[in-house]
């Protein structure tokens, strides 16, 4: 086994992008997520694998500085919590109409507005369903614990590249302030410069060397014909992310009859709330998504045939639902239960949902 | 006598730079961004930079900037450039970053990345072409716009009352820290323009140097949007953009010039 630390959630995700070799690093302070960017300017990265960490202006300049270093190849990721997130959406918008890769983080708190400092999970239509103007999608991880937002630091770096898009990791306030113990991996060297000359010279701004022909970013497309045709190979993409990349975790499913679905904090609060319920011979399973785009569609459909009810749980007035919703086809009846501004449902709240909503309902 | 004839017989005085592309400006005839384009990508080829040099197109008029500057080029979003630069600058701190940002860019939307990119004194440079007004979106009110200047969108002139004052961003970001270069040309005139390129020349020198950021200002013309002939607009900007925005060096080697 590898280093044991216990770590909040925030510093987990700055120690894992130190791991996973990253270049830079551009943030904003921000509640609840400001320990990113404490941990990583008092880790001095620099120093450890020579990453760059600079604070912006605003969360504006912080993706754009994202931006700026994803075009040149470097392996570059920032963070905010929900309004600094909506700050950023031109940023990303741009990211993904240029096909840029980039790391993340939403540490989400109460909205709308400046909203609350509590955790929330309200930010998923944006996440989800493209965010920033223009027909896109992320790559959208949801960790459940401090160990995912390390892991996923460098997970979503590596498929970032692998399709040339930005990844969000939807974390929450609970996910980022909790301490629990992670596994460090190892550390990763990062690219030399010759490196990423070898492999992103063929479309990164690292400069016209060689004599080859010039590498344009950009997400100007004025020909309409070309627009068209530069959205149908964004989708292609997004449609190869549906094929290769759905990931969840099935807890109890085996013998279900009703389905608690959840993400995040909500999955390990419904994880508790299912012992509850299994505990009064309730027999229910958990469904958690950890990609929410892509999301797990087929696997949810299969247990739909399966489960008499769905209880989706979720800290919202009910935004993932609908995609469970569209997953089931109508073949199971499903209902939302969550808590919205801050306020943690708690297990038996959730067991009281799944007996009235579900059960009774 | 055939153009390669010409050459041939060793009579070829002046060679477009390879450094811009053959693909036709989209600027207005008459406009000043052509020839700031032309100076810049000479600087970068008789500097011998161009392998390590990245520019940074924003959004306006020049928003094509990538089309006709040879180079590694990214296109920014309104008023990012300065944010751009400075992560591609920060990544890759042996590489020359500069970018290419209209009035309506720089001196508005990106005031704030402008501002701060100068005051950390990032290592980048900056050319600043300013004409009064916004081009590409028809010729409306820009923060540089003249008092009493007509506009679409201040079409009996620019009342500084009712719609504020116009700003000096060179004079502005010349009182920061980070700033060691900050000079104002233009290019309607050969002598112009060659001053101009030897600015241009200075503050890529300056960056590659690691002097902080180098602010170039090239107060240009827009005929179109000023509704002017080519001529008459130059005309119009020496009698009435010089006067408040005078040509010269602001700031030399990190010193405020005495006026």
């Amino acid at each position: 086994m590898g280093e044991l630390k216990l770590m909040k959630g925030n510093e987990a995700y700055a120690e894992g992008l130190i791991r996973a070799g990253a270049d830079g690093y551009f943030g904003y302070p921000i509640t609840p997520q400001s320990e990113v960017i404490e941990y990583l300017m008092a880790e001095k990265p620099h120093e450890r694998t020579g990453m760059v960490v600079l604070q912006a202006e605003s969360e504006v300049a912080a993706i754009n500085m994202v931006y700026g270093g994803a075009a040149a190849g470097k392996r570059v990721a920032t963070s905010s919590s929900s309004p600094g997130i909506s700050l950023k959406q031109e940023g990303i918008s741009y990211m993904a109409g240029a096909e840029l890769p980039g790391v993340i983080l939403n540490v989400v708190r109460g909205g709308p507005g400046l909203g609350t400092i509590q955790p929330s999970q309200a930010d998923y239509f944006q996440s989800t369903k493209g965010g920033g103007h223009g027909d896109y999608k992320l790559l959208v991880l949801a960790p459940a614990s401090a160990q995912e937002m390390f892991d996923f630091a460098g997970l979503g770096m590596e498929l970032a590249f692998k399709y040339r898009n930005p990844v969000l990791i939807l974390s929450d306030g609970v996910i980022g302030q909790m301490m629990e113990k992670v596994v460090l991996s190892e550390q990763k060297t990062r690219l030399t410069d010759q490196e990423i000359y070898d492999k992103y010279g063929h479309w990164a701004t690292v400069g016209r060397t060689g004599g080859r022909e010039r590498n344009i970013i950009t997400s100007l497309h004025l020909v309409s014909e070309k627009m068209e045709k530069h959205n149908e190979h964004l989708l292609s993409k997004y449609k190869q992310m549906e094929a290769e990349e759905v990931r969840f975790e099935e807890f109890n499913t085996e013998d279900a009859e009703y389905l608690f679905v959840a993400y995040g904090s909500s999955a390990r609060i419904s994880q508790k709330a299912m012992q509850l319920a299994r505990d009064k011979g309730i027999k229910v399973g958990l469904l958690r998504p950890i990609t929410l785009f892509p999301y797990p569609k087929k696997k949810i459909n299969e247990l739909a045939s399966q489960v008499k009810g769905i209880l989706s749980v979720e800290m919202s007035q009910g935004q993932m639902v609908e995609d469970v919703m569209l997953a089931v086809e109508g073949k199971a009846k499903v209902a939302h239960f969550g808590h919205v501004g801050g306020v943690i449902p708690t297990p038996d709240e959730i067991v009281n949902a799944l007996e009235q909503k579900i059960i009774g309902g | 006598m055939t153009v390669e004839e010409i050459i041939k017989n060793g009579q070829q005085v002046y060679k477009k730079t390879e450094l811009m592309t053959d693909k036709e400006l989209s600027y207005c005839p008459g406009c000043g961004h052509g020839t700031a384009h032309r100076i810049t990508m000479e600087v970068v080829e008789e500097m011998g930079i161009v392998e390590d040099t990245i520019g940074v197109a924003p959004v306006g008029c020049s928003v094509l900037a990538y089309e006709f500057m040879n180079i590694d080029m990214q296109q920014a979003a309104h008023g990012r450039a300065p944010a751009v630069a400075t992560g591609i600058s920060r990544l890759w701190p042996k590489k020359v970053v500069f970018t290419y940002q209209g009035d309506g860019d720089l001196a508005a939307i990106g005031t704030a990345e402008t501002i701060h990119a100068c005051n950390r004194g990032e290592n980048i440079v900056i050319i600043f072409i300013n004409n009064g007004i916004y081009g590409m979106t028809g010729g409306q009110m820009a923060p540089t716009t003249l008092q009493g200047m007509t506009s679409s969108t201040s079409p009996y002139g620019r009342d500084v009352e009712r719609m504020g004052n116009p700003l000096k961003m060179t004079e502005l970001v010349a009182q920061l820290p980070g700033t060691y270069f900050v000079s104002r040309h233009a290019v309607h005139t050969p002598g112009n323009v060659r001053k101009a390129k030897k600015a241009i020349r200075k503050a890529f020198e300056n960056a590659i140097a690691k002097k902080g950021t180098q602010l170039i200002e090239i107060v240009s013309n827009c005929n179109s949007g000023w509704k002017m002939t080519p001529v008459k607009s130059n005309e119009w900007m020496v009698d009435n953009m010089f006067p408040f925005y005078p040509l010269g060096d602001i700031k030399v080697d990190g010193k405020l010039v005495e006026k």
